[in-house]
Order: structure tokens, then C-alpha cells, then sequence
């Protein structure tokens, strides 16, 4: 009974008891959390990364906002089935620039880790716009007001500042122009130079060619929408990281 | 411990409302200065709310602090109930809201050409999900956490809730914070973190009133009059102790603006997911858990008339389920791009967790040994036993789910959706339900309850709706989960993603049904609580019982 009576102490000491609660139940997460920041095998070492663009990351906002990650994970899981129905699985690289990140935790519709490219932009215009009208079956609530929406993009060199305080690796070059930058994503064949100096300035950081899509998402061009905008940032997941050079053997990418 | 009590409070309750008014009023000027240079509506939206209702709350604080009828509000001779009594009608409220966001979402997975409308994006599913899961969770839960964990502490303690007007500043500082929630998520305000949706302005909000809850708490019992702390209070601390820390941790982020709603988390990808989930499966640790098992071991005791089964085996359930369960997060991302050591670690845990788990449930059920005839006379201690039957049954369903190769199966399909639901209609609703059904009559001193018949309604609906709920859902996720990773004879994915939504039609609409019948046992419910309140029917007056009343039970003293 020494036990118990060694129990009284905290049953009678209500800060004893308050420290020893925190001291308990902190044990978990730091063993758990705290070495994923300095293991340096946690993110894979991969080519083709890159931050998002403004338009891609107006997107990308847009998709949380909406609530998009309640029925559509970002993670295709390393199992035969999910390889084959969505792609290659997804690596923690891929997510490393993802404040938040978009795992998800349901798929009342499918992965969209790699949806990038693999439908026209005109089928996620329509798609958007009713679902019904292009998979009948469907379940997804129509989103046909971001067609309507113009785009507010005032504040995105601040957007752009507060997750370059977060790690992410925007340039002053970056931020300077992102309001350009945005611009001519959405616009094909307006401004050459700037859509090349968007290109280099984003490919630069990938070291990879080929990860920027310049379109006319929405198919209209008399201004930029909020479906540019998530378009855009479906159009690039999943597609940055080039896996014919990713060697998911390699001894320091076991984990 | 008893020798400061009654004096200490005396000028406590003046200089008490004057820091909260000072609070409120600092609020209700940076609301107002961040409402004329908001950065976008929502922001500009959320500061005039937050403004409008300060203000309200310091002119109501004013007249209550000024006495009615030359009564002191905050007399020491009397426990706390008021602010109880308005916890209990802000958890029905809640409640049947959030049941009802459920009905509306469940209707518009089963009929989309029907529910949902093109043009108002705030009517969509997105939006409506997070509403539904925190006005379940956060607004239905919350409050039934603190009016209980408030009435309970100060039986316990023998004594008045510390802090005079602080525990005011926390029920309606948290059900501020539950208004802002609420309304971003329709105004497309969101973290996308499940569970902890609120922007970066109302978390630091929530912060400030946890804070005050704690020190409300702590207060209470370092005047309590009782040498030992009562086991339900250990529970009760370790909820309000741990989510404050999940909270602050798992909300780090750095907002774009001062003067804008939006803001980007600190950590990213890997990082961010496993700190999510640490918090998103303790948020069930300890919300969803601990501080309904403080209700189990004070409202079931209490209601049979019984000690708590087993002292030192709610000893040996406390520590171990508060050590292992936060221990148990990674197994949300299994076969994720987290590393495979967190993985296990998650998993290993989390069948480890079963134990304590069971044995909280054993505390509980057997409390009734020698007053098992209440389970047939007593529809309240029905519920409650029920509560803790759904409870065994989903931390047993819990760690079989964590396996990874069982998870493999289950995971991102429905099967999800009916566990998470046999946990918080089953165990947190139930255990909820009977905790409001004690209290009222206790707080409006009635006799009875209204109507018994009533409760035997409520019952049968409730189990009923749940069991059409999680029997649909099983079927729903077990079929997805299969055919996902169902091939053909040529090795080829048998179906494409649209038929495995499709199969799901019929138990959609057999969910819905479910949920209907969930929220007509708690429109019955309320009904049956305000006429008990109004001591309408059996509830007629009992005899005024006189307060802070001596040791009311000893049979509750386990710690004698």
C-alpha cells in the first residue's frame, strides 16, 4: 500500500498534481515531433522542388478555404492499388514547401496528390463549374461562383513574406514581382517578357524545366478569376519532383 | 485548506470584475481599431463581431456587478450554479445545431442535385463540415465540459468557484470564441488544421479564456475544503492542462497581416502533419476523453448512490491513459511520407492504449455493482452505462484500426467516419446526455425530471439512430475499401472511383436516416429539460437544499 500513500501526495497537492500532468503527457510529443525537425533522412533529397507561384499559392488558398481537404487527400499511399489509380507514391519532399500541408485524413472523392496534367483545363473548368455535367455520378457540390469571382491579389507580396518567414525560399526578386508574376500565369501571350521572367525565376530554384503552366484557366481572358486561380494550383500538384532521377532505393532514402 | 475561504472571496469579486471589464474593454479597442483598417471583409466582419459583443458583455458585466435587488451575485454562503445553469442551456443549444449541420451535410452527400446551390459557396459541404465537427465537438462538448467540470469542482471542493467574475469571463469567452468559429468557417475563414480550423486572431482569443479556465480551476481547489482532490478533478485538470498546450503548439502560424484573417501554419509538409495529428488525436485524447470521463466518475457514483468501483484502478487508468494517449497521434498517417519509426511508435501505442481505456470503462460499469436493477428503472443510468458501452467499444475498435495493415483497409474510407461517430454519439453524446439529465433537476431543484417517458424515447431513438449511423457506415467503408483495391482477372483495377461512390448511394440515405433519429431524441430531450426547469409535470419543487452544503456523499470520497 506504500504505492498509494505515496499517491496521496499529489492528490493533495493540486500544482504537484498540475506538473506532473503536463510532465506526462509531454513525453509523447517530443519524442515523437521533435527529432522529425533535425533527422536530416526525414525529406528525401529530390530535384524539381520549387515554392508555389503567387497564382498557384492564390489557388492553393482558395482550395483551403473552401474546405477541399475535407473530402480529397493529398498522399497516395506506397500500395499497389494507389500506385496504379493515382501515381507514384507521394514523397515527404513533395510537401515540404505546404504551409499547411493537405494530407487529409478522407477520400469521399479521390487523391488529388497528382491530378496535375492529367485533365484539360477545360474539363476542370466544367467539372468545377457543375460536377454532374462531366461525371453524373458524382457528389461534389458545384463551385460555378469562382468563375464569377475576380481574383484579389493587393496583399500577395505579404502573403509571400510571411512564408518566406515560415522557410520557404521566395527571393527578394520573388517578392518584388509576384504581383507580375501572377498576372502573367493567367495571361498567355500578353506579356512575353514577363512569362519568361516568371519561368526563370521559379525554375531556377526546381533546377528543373518544364514545372510552370502558363494558361488561360478560366477560358476568359477579360480578367483574372478566382478559377484561374485553384485551376492553376491543380493543375501543378503532384507534378514538380522529377522521378527519373529519384532513386527510392538509395540507402538515404530509407526511412 | 478551509481557513482563507470566506474571507478571501469578499474583495476578491470587485477587483475580479474590474480586470475582466479592463480585459473586455482593451478587446473591444483593438477590435475596433482592427475593424476601421481590416484587410478583408472577413477580418472586418470578425472585428466588428468581436467588438459589438465585448462591449455587450462589459455593459452586462456592469449590471450584473452592480447587484439586482441589493443582492450580491458573487456571495461565498452559495455555490455557483447560475453560470451552470446557462452552461447547461448553451450545451442543448449547441448540440442540436450541430446535430442538425449533420443532418444537412449527411443529406447533401446522399441527394447533391437537391442540397447543394451553385452560386452560395457557404452552403457547400467544405464549409459545413468543419461547422458541423466543431459546433459537435468545441460547442456541444466544450460547454457540457465546463458547466460540469464547474459544477463538479465546486461539490468536490465544497466550495464556491474561485475568481468571482473570471468563471463569467470564461463560459461567454468561450462561447464568443465558438460564434467566431462558427461563423469563419461560413465566411471561408479556416486553418484546413481538422479540428483546430480557427484563424490565428480567435485562437489567441481561445488562449486567453483557456488561460483563465485553468487559473478558475486551480483556484477552486487551492480553497477547497476537502483534503484530497477528488478523482474526477484529476481528470478534469488533465483536459484543460493538455489541450492548452495541444492548442498553443499545434496553432503556431504567422499571419500575413495584423489587420487580416488569413495566416500560414510555422511547419510544414511532414512536420506539420505529425504535429496536426498529435493534437488532432488528442483533441479525442483529452477533449473528447479525459473530461468526460470526470463526468463518469462523479455523475454515475452520484446518480446510483455507489463509491467508484475500484480507487486504485482509477489511479493506475489515470496515469497510464494520460501517458500513452498522446503517444498515439502518427497513426493517422500510416504509409504516409512520415517516417516508418513514427509510424510504429503510433501504432505500438496505440494498442497499448486499449488497457487503460478498458479499464476506465470497468471503473465505470461496475460502480453499479449492487444497483444493476437502476439499468432497467433508471433510463439516466441506462444511457450512461450504454455510454460506456460505446466507449469499450471504439477504444477496442481504436487500436485494431491502428494496425497498419488493418489500417490499410479502413483508413480514408468511411469505416473512418462510423468510428469517430460511435465514439462521440455513443460515448461523448450518451455520457453528456446523463450528465445534463442529473443536473437538471439538481440545478432548478426539482423532484424529477419532467417526464421519464420522455428519457425512454430519447434513449431508444438516440441507440437506434446510432446503430443505423454506424452499421451504414461500416458497410459504406468496408465496400470502398474494397473495391479501391479490387482487380480483374487481367490484373487490372476492377472499378473506377465513381462506383465505389456510387455504392455507397443507399447507405448514405440508411446514415441520414440515422442521424435524424439522433436529433429528434435531443429535440425531445430539451423539450423535456426546459419543462423540467419550468417544474412542469413531476418535476415539481424539492426541498431547497442549503449551500456549500456539508460532504454531501461520502460514498464519493474514494480518496478517504
Amino acid at each position: 500500500m506504500s504505492f498509494m500513500k505515496r499517491h496521496a501526495a499529489v492528490e493533495r497537492h493540486s500544482l504537484l498534481l498540475t506538473v506532473g500532468i503536463l510532465a506526462v503527457v509531454s513525453i509523447g510529443g517530443l519524442v515523437e515531433i521533435a527529432p522529425l525537425f533535425y533527422l536530416e533522412n526525414t525529406i528525401e533529397k529530390v530535384q524539381g522542388m520549387r515554392p508555389f507561384t503567387p497564382l498557384e499559392l492564390k489557388g492553393r488558398n482558395i482550395y483551403i478555404r473552401e474546405g477541399c481537404y475535407t473530402c480529397h487527400s493529398q498522399m497516395v499511399r506506397p500500395l499497389r492499388d494507389e500506385v496504379e489509380r493515382y501515381g507514384h507514391y507521394s514523397l515527404a519532399a513533395e510537401s515540404m514547401y505546404d504551409h499547411p500541408f493537405q494530407w487529409g485524413s478522407k477520400r469521399t472523392g479521390p487523391d488529388l496528390a497528382r491530378v496535375g496534367n492529367k485533365y484539360s483545363d477545360e474539363w476542370h473548368l466544367d467539372h468545377l463549374i457543375d460536377p454532374r455535367s462531366v461525371v453524373p455520378d458524382s457528389i461534389m457540390p458545384p463551385y460555378a461562383f469562382l468563375a464569377k469571382k475576380k481574383l484579389q491579389f493587393d496583399g500577395i507580396e505579404d502573403d509571400l513574406k510571411a512564408l518566406r518567414l515560415a522557410g520557404v525560399p521566395y527571393t527578394d526578386d520573388m517578392i518584388a514581382n509576384a504581383r507580375a508574376d501572377l498576372v502573367a500565369q493567367a495571361s498567355p501571350n500578353m506579356d512575353y517578357d514577363a512569362e519568361d521572367a516568371l519561368v526563370a525565376r521559379y525554375e531556377a530554384i526546381a533546377e528543373r524545366k518544364g514545372t510552370l503552366k502558363i494558361s488561360d484557366y478560366d477560358l476568359n481572358p477579360a480578367e483574372i478569376t478566382e478559377m484561374d486561380a485553384l485551376i492553376a494550383y491543380l493543375q501543378m500538384t503532384g507534378t514538380l519532383v522529377d522521378f527519373s532521377t529519384y532513386e527510392a532505393d538509395d540507402l538515404n532514402n530509407r526511412r | 485548506m478551509s481557513s482563507h475561504l470566506s474571507t478571501a472571496e469578499q474583495p476578491g469579486w470587485g477587483f475580479s470584475t474590474g480586470t475582466v471589464s479592463l480585459l473586455a474593454g482593451a478587446v473591444a479597442l483593438g477590435a475596433l481599431i482592427i475593424a476601421a483598417n481590416a484587410a478583408d471583409p472577413m477580418m472586418a466582419a470578425h472585428a466588428w463581431l468581436f467588438f459589438f459583443l465585448t462591449v455587450g458583455g462589459l455593459l452586462i458585466t456592469g449590471l450584473w456587478a452592480g447587484g439586482r435587488n441589493g443582492l450580491n451575485p458573487f456571495d461565498p454562503a452559495f455555490y455557483e450554479d447560475t453560470i451552470v445553469k446557462f452552461g447547461v442551456a448553451a450545451s442543448m443549444f449547441w448540440g442540436i445545431a450541430g446535430f442538425l449541420v449533420g443532418l444537412i451535410i449527411a443529406l447533401q452527400l446522399s441527394f447533391p442535385g437537391v442540397f447543394y446551390f451553385p452560386e452560395l459557396g457557404w452552403t457547400n459541404f467544405g464549409r459545413l463540415r468543419p461547422l458541423h465537427t466543431s459546433a459537435v465537438i468545441f460547442a456541444f462538448g466544450g460547454n457540457v465540459l465546463i458547466a460540469t467540470s464547474f459544477y463538479v469542482v465546486q461539490r468536490t471542493c465544497r466550495t464556491r468557484l474561485a475568481g468571482g467574475m473570471w468563471p463569467w469571463f470564461v463560459f461567454w469567452g468561450y462561447n464568443l470564441f465558438i460564434v467566431i468559429a462558427a461563423t469563419g468557417y461560413l465566411l471561408g475563414v479556416t486553418q484546413s488544421r481538422e479540428y483546430a480550423e480557427p484563424e490565428w486572431y480567435a485562437d489567441l482569443w481561445l488562449t486567453l479564456v483557456w488561460v483563465a479556465y485553468l487559473l478558475v480551476f486551480l483556484g477552486t481547489l487551492w480553497k477547497r475544503r476537502e483534503p484530497h482532490i477528488y478523482v474526477a478533478n484529476w481528470f478534469y485538470l488533465s483536459f484543460i492542462v493538455t489541450i492548452a498546450m495541444l492548442h498553443i503548439v499545434n496553432n503556431l502560424a504567422i499571419p500575413v497581416s495584423l489587420t487580416g484573417s488569413k495566416s500560414y501554419s510555422l511547419f510544414s509538409g511532414v512536420q506539420d502533419a505529425l504535429t496536426q495529428w498529435w493534437y488532432g488525436h488528442n483533441a479525442v485524447g483529452f477533449f473528447l476523453t479525459t473530461g468526460f470521463l470526470a463526468m463518469m466518475y462523479y455523475f454515475i457514483p452520484k446518480k446510483v448512490n455507489r463509491p467508484v468501483y475500484s480507487y486504485r484502478l482509477s489511479i493506475v487508468h489515470f496515469w497510464s491513459l494520460i501517458f500513452i494517449y498522446i503517444w498515439a497521434g502518427p497513426h493517422h498517417l500510416h504509409y504516409t511520407a512520415l517516417p516508418q519509426w513514427a509510424q510504429t511508435l503510433g501504432m505500438v501505442f496505440s494498442i497499448m492504449l486499449w488497457m487503460p481505456s478498458w479499464g476506465g470503462m470497468i471503473n465505470g460499469v461496475m460502480t453499479l455493482s449492487g444497483a444493476w436493477d437502476k439499468l432497467r428503472t433508471d433510463p439516466v443510468v441506462r444511457m450512461m452505462i450504454v455510454a460506456l458501452a460505446f466507449y469499450g467499444m471504439s477504444t477496442f475498435e481504436g487500436p485494431l484500426m491502428s494496425v497498419r495493415a488493418v489500417n490499410s483497409l479502413s483508413h480514408y474510407t468511411e469505416w473512418g467516419i462510423a468510428h469517430v461517430h460511435s465514439g462521440s454519439m455513443g460515448w461523448v453524446g450518451f455520457i453528456s446526455f446523463g450528465a445534463l439529465y442529473c443536473l437538471t433537476p439538481w440545478l432548478w431543484k426539482r423532484k424529477a425530471l419532467f417526464s421519464t417517458a420522455l428519457v425512454e424515447w430519447h434513449f431508444w431513438l438516440a441507440t437506434l439512430g446510432i446503430l443505423f449511423y454506424i452499421v451504414a457506415m461500416y458497410v459504406a467503408g468496408i465496400t470502398e475499401g474494397f473495391m479501391w483495391r479490387a482487380y480483374n482477372e487481367f490484373g487490372f483495377l476492377e472499378y473506377s472511383f465513381i462506383e465505389t461512390v456510387k455504392a455507397k448511394h443507399i447507405m448514405y440515405i440508411v446514415r441520414t436516416a440515422g442521424g435524424a433519429l439522433y436529433l429528434i431524441g435531443a429535440l425531445l430531450m430539451a423539450y423535456n429539460l426546459v419543462r423540467t426547469a419550468l417544474g412542469h409535470g413531476e418535476a415539481r419543487d424539492a426541498e431547497a437544499v442549503p449551500a456549500p452544503a456539508p460532504a454531501q456523499s461520502p460514498a464519493l470520497q474514494p480518496a478517504e
